[in-house]
């Protein structure tokens, strides 16, 4: 069963009014069935109102979601083929940021993301999606090998943030953050980045500086966490609401910005109620973007690359 | 304007001397009671224990730079598009910073020469807004980049900041990208980037073109780093190593090439531009 959120509470109320009419009634209760039909209407019109509208702070809340689909979700559901590649070759095999060759239908990619983990072994194991700098360092090597071999790069973005650490600091963070923009700006292929959940920070643009760059509906992308902003600006983490929607960071404001170039839609009441669905819509659409930048010479899609940088802040 | 009476009226205590107040400076580190005048005759760094001050966007330009050099017009840049407010509104705390500082923003660009050889100089003021990275402070890194491009000479930057303009929310995280672009479009047309790492770096301008120069400088006990250090002490719960982040440390990790001395920083920079001299068409 999914875990609602906080401000799921109506529906989750509904849904276990029809459970128990559900295990109440038998097969030819005919009374009983019409009443959980026209529960199960009412519920299903609830959560699409409430997802037609939710606040930037509910929206993180549904971009962090632990049931929400993750990479190897996507890999599963979206690509027809993966094959990991690990290793900075420097230091060591970062799981917080996972990649390979990967086929989508078929185009041939390498596919680079984020990945959280969905219990507590694979969170451990992949950080939480938080990043090292041999996580980063990882992917140079691969948008690099990408390059070479003139395979297109895809990437999902899905992290709070790159890993706050002594020894990540020691082996350089930065410039590992700095050097994997600078790999995307270099492309000499096409290269398509979505943010699917969190989209948070230097960790999430190093690997998002590409020249389309999609948002799942419910996603989230911002400068700094909300209660990061929020303890800094408003001295409590708790007015991180306030900050969510002070700093933009929905999918619809983002587009208005002119920082992505596509929403693409999630099932009714979000990713997290069908991660197969949410993993083909996106296959999809990821799909029609490659091919629509497909035959481009490497000087035109950098330059597309850095136009769409460029303007951003200026009049 | 000359470039002396421009630079006087940017010194952090050069337009209120004549108050008693003002003739001493408290050193920060070591809590010596310094002279005003001597200690920015000394380039803002304590005499006693060499404590490298904060020094602003003016005052940086007219110690690496030689006389005569150009200030680049601030360029313009959509303001507060996001309509932000905290406690206060942006477009308030942009007028705030204004009244206290000379320039309109927390990036300035001076392009002149340093000890004779071409050289655009950006510098990020942690004086306006803790030189925190929004849109007019990745604009103007890009026009000074424009600028060496232009000329065909070396650009140096002079970083500072406490992280981003959380108030330009996303914009001010796309600076990363764009600032990136120009440093590989030097790097493309052969023209040194060299960055100078001050007290303190730190965030998204560490994640970007702090880490991309061709050389790293930096000021003896900066702060420079990519996560704060509070938010590091919470994630591991643990006591932070002694000089953690401060350049030293850096340059024991591999991350800077040299810590250079305040008083020895032009002609270093005079030197490395030697080196660094655009190649020539054979
Ligand atoms: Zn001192």
């Amino acid at each position: 069963m999914i875990s609602y959120l906080e401000f799921e509470k109506p529906v989750a109320q509904l849904d276990k009014r029809i459970e128990e009419l559900r295990a109440a009634s038998g097969h030819d209760d005919v009374d009983i069935s019409a009443e959980i039909a026209r529960l199960e209407q009412k519920s299903a019109d609830l959560l699409a109102s409430t997802y037609a509208s939710l606040s930037p702070w509910q929206k993180t809340q549904v971009a962090r979601h632990p049931a929400r689909p993750h990479f190897r979700d996507f890999v599963a559901h979206a690509f027809d083929e993966f094959i990991p590649l690990g290793g900075d070759r420097y230091y060591g095999e970062d799981e917080a940021i996972m990649g390979g060759f990967a086929r989508l239908g078929e185009r041939r990619v390498v596919l680079i993301g984020h990945e959280k983990g969905n219990d507590t072994e694979s969170r451990l194991r992949h950080n939480f999606g938080m990043g090292k700098p041999e996580g980063y360092r990882k992917a140079i090597r691969l948008m690099e090998l990408a390059g070479r071999f003139g395979l297109p790069v895809v990437t999902l973005v899905d992290t709070s943030g790159a890993f706050p650490g002594v020894e990540a600091e020691e082996r350089g963070q930065a410039e590992a953050i700095a050097r994997s923009t600078e790999a995307c700006l270099a492309l000499p292929v096409p290269m398509v980045a979505t943010i699917v959940g969190e989209g948070g920070s230097g960790g999430a643009v190093a690997l998002a500086s590409a020249e389309r760059v999609l948002m799942l509906e419910h996603a989230v992308y911002s400068v700094i966490s909300p209660e990061g902003c929020a303890s800094i600006l408003w001295r409590t983490a708790e007015k991180a609401p306030d900050a969510a929607e002070a700093m933009k960071v929905t999918a619809q404001h983002l587009l208005k910005l002119g920082v992505i170039d596509r929403i693409v839609g999630e099932p009714a009441g979000g990713a997290q109620r069908d991660p197969v669905a949410t993993a083909k819509t996106l296959g999809r659409a990821i799909g029609e973007e490659l091919d629509a930048l497909s035959g481009k010479d490497p000087a035109e899609l950098r330059r597309q690359r850095e136009e769409r940088f460029l303007r951003i802040g200026t009049l | 304007m000359n470039w002396l009476s421009r630079v006087r009226n940017s010194l952090p205590f050069g337009n209120k001397r004549e108050t008693p107040d003002n003739l001493w400076v408290k050193c920060p580190s070591c809590q010596e009671m310094l002279f005003t005048k001597e200690y920015e005759d000394n380039l803002s760094v304590c005499p006693r224990c060499e404590h490298h001050g904060r020094i602003g966007a003016d005052e940086r330009l007219a110690q690496l730079l030689d006389l005569g050099f150009d200030v680049l017009p601030q360029p313009e840049v959509a303001e507060d598009p996001l309509k932000f407010r905290d406690s206060k509104k942006y477009t308030d705390r942009l007028k705030e910073a204004r009244a206290k500082n000379p320039h309109k923003d927390a990036f300035v660009v001076g392009s002149g020469a340093i000890e004779g050889r071409a050289a655009v100089v950006g510098v990020q003021d942690f004086g306006f807004m803790g030189g925190s990275m929004g849109m007019a402070v990745g604009e103007a890194f890009c026009a000074g980049a424009r600028e060496a491009l232009q000329r065909g000479c070396g650009y140096i930057v002079c970083t500072a900041a406490g992280g981003a303009r959380m108030q330009e929310g996303i914009l001010s995280l796309m600076q990363m990208p764009k600032a990136t672009v120009m440093t590989r479009r030097l790097k493309e047309a052969g023209l040194p980037y060299i960055v100078v790492l001050t007290d303190p770096t730190t965030g998204g301008v560490t994640a970007s073109y702090a880490m991309l120069g061709d050389v790293h400088i930096a000021e003896p006990g900066a702060l420079i780093g990519f996560a704060g250090q509070r938010v590091i002490q919470d994630t591991i719960r643990e006591k932070l190593p002694e000089g953690f982040q401060r350049a030293e440390y850096l340059h024991k990790h591999g991350m800077v090439d040299m810590v250079v001395k305040r008083a020895d920083l032009r002609e270093t920079l005079a030197t490395l531009l030697d080196y660094l001299a655009p190649a020539k068409a054979a």
